[in-house]
């Protein structure tokens, strides 16, 4: 290892975020400059926050790896997060999300949904399921960052995770809640200049184009227990309805190509931009910029296989087989063929662009849950709006307790969960929230009790899917085997790897919508345009 | 087909590309659309101090 470069490159990145974070902290002059960029960011600098914020090392390493394990049916992944994430997003949901914030004076997703409905508990109830499970997601992001410090280092997981967590804690706490849209912009730089490079150096390295037919030539190799599950290879779908079908579609594809609409630190970036044309314009960089990233990771990843084939006469699943437990850890699949592959110095700028793509998805992350609990859960639901002065240290205290809770989930997460993780909040933010904001942004006859029995069965109904049916959490969890000793309720049938979305968002919007037909609606709902 | 194994997923690699095309093409077509933004109907926020303070 080249300590010279690593220091250098590492330097210079340090004083760049520095500055860019002093540049933004001295223009936040008022409340909505902090929590809203003064709603006149401009659109290519909102396009790389939202997209820098969105991709995090879990779409690069988790989803990456998972790519490897999968093949490039991930792609579907990249298909809705650039046409549902980006352009659905930015066109059907940012504009009315901008507009109807602004009638409001909405700064939180949580204060969105509270004051279109006019309902303190939607507001809070909001904001303690964000503080509750946001942790889970901030794990996969960290999981994923200390995954390339371990193997591009040559340190410990332990070690690796410990040196990670000093950087984003010291991030978030001192420079990372202001500013955030500027550096956000330098990292989503970062990350499209890594990509763009990994994408041109992979595909010389397998053979160009070329290299698609001989990755399909490589079907042969795919492992008995993977094959039985349905897999085909890494340039074809698996078997339709197969356990591998099931888990590659609606965990991976449907929980986080749909979840992206309900994300509460991503909707929130609607509300920084001057007019609606803004939004129109940062489609195209925001387009562009999840091609780059999805799009490179998960081509990069199934080309990983070929690639340790050609040079290890193994695929990648084999490169990473954890001697201790017999099983791959899919997580480093990405970071060993980085550093197998890759010279030194591409490999410092790529785990530049790694911490960079968790810097600014984790800021976002904990800004969220500071402001769900400090503002969205207590000052408003719990003191109802009194008590102003305890709020920015119970927000505070409350990140604290985020962060301590997302380390311990860091080390007692299984090896290879940082892509389920990552699928499985999303989907439950699709579950809780997305029936509602919907309601909120399109439906004017949508009425409060319509809207609060729609969030709490998405999200009882995904509770009770992930405790006692979908088996790969409820099998870790173990609440179902200690109350009926079984993995799961359906094990050895198809409902036992159906994604808990699938369940628990259709509920959510039915009941959302048949309660909202039998109750009677708030009144100012018709004074929004 | 382009050397991939099945349709599905050659259809998945050229739609993300043909994905970002299409916000190419609607952001550009739609460069100076803009709309207005109604009158508030939610008094300001009283509480903005937390957020001042943060």
């Amino acid at each position: 290892m080249n300590y010279q470069i690593l220091i250098l490159v590492i330097g210079a990145y340090v004083l760049v975020t520095a500055y860019l974070g002093w540049l933004g902290y001295k223009k936040t002059n008022s409340a909505a400059d902090y929590l809203v960029g003064g709603r006149e960011i401009h659109p290519v600098l909102m396009s790389l926050a939202y997209g820098s914020t969105f991709i995090s090392t879990s779409a690069i390493v988790g989803f990456g790896g998972a790519a490897a394990m999968f093949g490039m049916g991930l792609l579907w992944l990249t298909v809705l997060n650039i046409f549902i994430g980006i352009f659905i997003a930015f066109v059907v949901f940012g504009k009315p999300t901008r507009r109807i914030g602004a009638q409001l004076d909405a700064h939180t997703f949580p204060e969105l949904l509270g004051r279109r409905f006019n309902s303190r508990f939607i507001q809070g109830f909001s904001g303690s399921v964000i503080a509750a499970l946001m942790p889970l997601y901030a794990a996969a992001v960290m999981i994923g960052g200390a995954r390339f410090l371990e193997v591009q280092i040559g340190i410990s997981y332990d070690l690796a995770l410990f040196i990670f967590s000093i950087v984003v804690l010291s991030y978030v706490f001192f420079g990372g809640l202001k500013g955030v849209v500027y550096t956000d912009a330098l990292q989503g730089t970062l990350m499209f200049a890594g990509m763009i490079i990994l994408l041109f150096a992979t595909y010389s390295l397998v053979g160009g184009l070329s290299s698609h037919q001989a990755l399909t030539d490589l079907a042969s190799k795919v492992p008995e227990k993977l094959a039985a599950a349905g897999h085909q290879g890494w340039t074809s779908m698996p078997v339709f309805g197969s356990d591998m079908w099931w888990t590659l579609v609606s965990t991976i594809v449907m929980g986080v190509g749909i979840g992206v609409l309900a994300q509460p630190q991503l909707a929130v970036r609607f509300m920084t931009v001057k007019s609606g044309k803004e939004l129109n314009r940062a489609v195209i960089p925001g387009g562009i910029f999840i091609l780059m990233m999805t799009g490179v990771a998960f081509v990069v990843g199934a080309l990983t296989n070929l690639y340790f084939w050609q040079t290890q006469s193994r695929i990648s699943l084999a490169v990473v087989m954890d001697q201790a437990t017999g099983k791959p850890n899919i997580d480093k699949i990405i970071p060993a063929f980085i550093n197998s592959a890759m010279p030194d110095w591409f490999g410092y700028v790529f785990m530049l662009s790694l911490i960079a793509a968790a810097m600014s998805t984790l800021s976002g992350q904990f800004h969220a849950i500071g402001t769900s609990i400090g503002r969205d859960l207590y000052q408003q639901a719990i003191a109802n709006g009194k008590h102003q002065d305890r709020t920015v240290p119970i927000a505070k205290f409350g990140i604290f307790v985020a962060f301590v809770i997302t380390m311990l989930l860091c080390y007692k997460l299984a090896p290879g969960i940082v892509a389920i993780a990552t699928a499985l909040y999303f989907g439950m933010c699709a579950a809780v929230f997305l029936p509602a904001f919907v309601s909120a942004l399109f439906w004017k006859s949508a009425t409060k009790a319509g809207v609060i029995t729609g969030m709490l069965s998405g999200f009882f109904s995904w509770g009770l899917w992930v405790l006692f049916f979908h088996e790969k959490e409820s099998a870790a969890l173990g609440l179902v085997k200690a109350v009926f000793g079984k993995a799961s309720l359906v094990s050895g049938t198809t409902w036992a790897v159906v994604d808990p979305i699938i369940i628990a968002l259709p509920i959510s919007a039915i009941v959302t919508v048949a309660v909202s037909l039998s109750t009677k609606s708030y009144e100012a709902n018709n004074k929004i345009k | 087909m382009f050397g991939f194994g099945d349709f599905w997923v050659a259809a998945a690699y050229f739609l993300s590309i043909f994905s970002t095309v299409l916000c190419v093409f609607y952001g550009i077509r739609y460069w100076n659309k803009d709309e207005a933004i109604p009158p508030a109907v939610h008094p300001p926020d009283e509480n903005l101090d937390f957020e001042d303070t943060i």
